[in-house]
């Protein structure tokens, strides 16, 4: 048969088939709040029940707050995360633009670097740096968080593909009204780059925000975790024994992220791609 | 000008006198305040980035354990000594067969998700959402969740065993689906960033060329697929795969919080593995040695693969 089939059985299929795997993708996050909101014995015997019978949620949410310092984590997670990105910008940026728009001596080959550092998974350098760090005694500090990342190799790659877009009459202009090179970074470059660096932002965020490797390596006070450093913390106090509050302190962890992301998602998916595609 | 001078000494005399000198000042002054600009980021750069990667070369061929005062250099000693490890082997045949899993799953479901979600309007921003929350979810915290599910007896997913009349087991913390129970969670969080650059790849499409196939005959939509879609979509296929492959490589967290490489190795990957070596037993250079095998990996699997894109994108 070669006539078109019906679109609305195609559409139908299409919402059945979709349906279905968006509730097994948000099924975690469904059950996560779900336990954190039932007593003891209602996770124990009674799985099928989102909703509990009994509101447990303020018992469970109070346990959770007063066992591990969950706002701390959070408050960790935003200054460390906020750190890295403002340092990479002030140390990419003006090299991205370098390599993007003047001409200079070895401009081919540090380019180059770059690209071979695209291919350095981040965990390769966990020993050297450790022992780097620990020699020079900031082991289990903000600074041993932060530092490795302010090069960004990756940050400069996506900058300086996109400062190529930008037209050399703009900066002609710029030089015309007498700005110095460092000017132009930052007066002009900068603001005209605002989309990609929310996209490289983005990407930043996420990434060091849900890193657990490298916070793991070196870090073990507990005011210094990270929140997953912190999840984890949590997970290894209560396992076991308090579900309800073990998810409660999950919900806590996990929302700030979810948050940003569900208010600002049209950026976050292109933040990804267009990172991702380079 | 002296700095100048110093910068570029040798052109300036091989520089012909008709040449005016004025766009040639210019340059020097333009390569001056680039050296500026790229100042810090090198100096980071060989630091934090090439500095170390050379290090954990060198620390390979010692048996240094971080403490001790001193090392030898034992040359391919530590690599020869993983050669003999079962443990090792475990490790990387794990870690492979992860990846067998979860990256056909994504790239595949990714595909398909995207083919999908991006055929009508309706409803198009809430399914792209609900797939791809997975991917900002901090990981640590989901997999807490993800034990919850698994849990032998509370657990979601043995209770619809049970409704079916098929015996549940305790996923994580059996040889035989520990390492699938990781997969599973894998996928789970990989396939909506799969779907989302297939998203970008298939906007990239133009629309004009779906009306050319169906004129041509591509009737059905599976055809225009096949004619139009697949073909355009090659090089975004292969990319994905790259990049799916390597964030397999790097499973890490899951094992961690919720197997600890066990029971009996049977879910030991290479990067847990590496974190085991150097900051459990501080065996620094076997964990160096483990180190440079995984980055062989990572850095030959997309070399590879981008040799494939390159091939494939000249008749595309």
């Amino acid at each position: 048969m070669s006539a078109r089939r019906q679109p609305w059985i195609e559409g139908f299929a299409r919402h059945c088939v979709l349906i279905g795997t968006s509730a097994i993708m948000v099924l975690p996050f469904v059950w996560m709040v779900s336990l954190s909101l039932k007593p003891p014995q209602e996770i124990f015997s009674n799985a099928w029940q989102l909703w509990p019978s009994t509101f447990y949620g303020i018992e469970n949410y109070r346990t959770a707050l007063s066992a591990v310092p969950l706002v701390r984590y959070l408050g960790n997670g935003v200054f460390v995360c906020t750190v890295i990105f403002v340092l990479q910008i002030l140390v990419n940026l003006p090299c991205a633009y370098a390599l993007a728009k003047l001409r200079f001596g070895g401009r081919d080959t540090l380019f180059a670097a770059v690209l071979v550092g695209l291919l350095i998974p981040p965990q390769v350098l966990a020993i050297p740096l450790f022992v780097l760090f620990y020699a020079a005694g900031i082991v289990d500090t903000y600074a041993a968080l932060i530092l490795p990342w302010t090069i960004s190799v990756f940050g400069i790659f996506l900058m300086r593909q996109f400062f190529r877009t930008i037209p050399d009459e703009l900066i002609h202009a710029a030089r015309l009204d007498g700005l110095s090179e460092f000017a132009i970074v930052w007066r002009v470059m900068l603001p005209v780059a605002r989309p990609a660096l929310v996209a490289f932002g983005i990407f930043s965020v996420v990434a060091h925000w849900n890193d657990l490797f490298w916070p793991l390596i070196v870090v073990q006070s507990e005011q210094l975790a990270t929140p997953p450093l912190g999840a984890l913390h949590f997970a290894n106090d209560e396992a076991g024994s308090n579900y309800g509050a073990l998810m409660a302190g999950t919900v806590l962890i996990t929302l700030p992220l979810i948050l940003v992301f569900l208010a600002a998602q049209r950026r976050f998916v292109d933040g990804i791609t267009m990172t991702g595609l380079k | 000008m002296p700095e100048t001078a110093a910068i570029l000494p040798a052109r300036d005399v091989a520089l012909p006198a008709r040449f005016s000198p004025r766009p040639y000042r210019v340059a020097a002054s333009e390569s001056r305040h680039a050296v500026a600009l790229v100042a810090p980021a090198v100096g980071l750069m060989l630091v934090l980035l090439f500095g170390p990667t050379a290090a954990a070369l060198v620390i390979s061929g010692t048996d240094w354990e971080f403490g001790a005062a001193t090392a030898r250099f034992v040359g391919f000693g530590n690599f020869r000594a993983l050669a003999a490890d079962p443990v090792f082997w475990k490790s990387l045949g794990n870690t492979l067969t992860y990846a067998a899993v979860v990256v056909p799953a994504c790239v595949g479901g990714g595909l398909a998700l995207a083919l999908l979600i991006e055929s009508r309007e309706r409803f198009r921003a809430f399914y792209r959402t609900a797939h791809f929350l997975p991917v900002m979810s901090t990981l640590v915290a989901m997999a807490v969740v993800w034990q919850t599910l698994l849990h032998p007896t509370i657990g979601l997913v043995n209770q619809v065993f049970q409704l079916m009349g098929l015996e549940g087991r305790n996923w994580l913390r059996e040889e035989g689906t520990a390492l699938f129970a990781l997969a599973l969670i894998g996928i789970w969080q990989n396939l909506g960033y799969a779907m989302v650059l297939f998203m970008a790849g298939l906007k990239s499409i133009p629309r004009d060329l779906y009306h050319a196939a169906e004129i041509d005959g591509a009737d059905s939509a599976l055809d225009r697929f096949r004619t139009v879609t697949l073909p355009l979509l090659g090089p975004v296929v292969m990319f994905v795969l790259v990049m799916m492959a390597v964030r397999a490589f790097q499973l890490f967290e899951t094992v961690h919080v919720l197997t600890k490489g066990g029971p009996n190795k049977s879910s030991e990957v290479l990067l847990h593995l590496i974190y085991v070596e150097s900051f459990e037993f501080l065996r620094t250079g076997r964990g160096a040695a483990l180190t440079v095998i995984y980055l062989a990996m990572v850095v030959g699997i997309t070399l590879l693969l981008t040799r494939i894109i390159e091939r494939r994108v000249h008749y595309a």
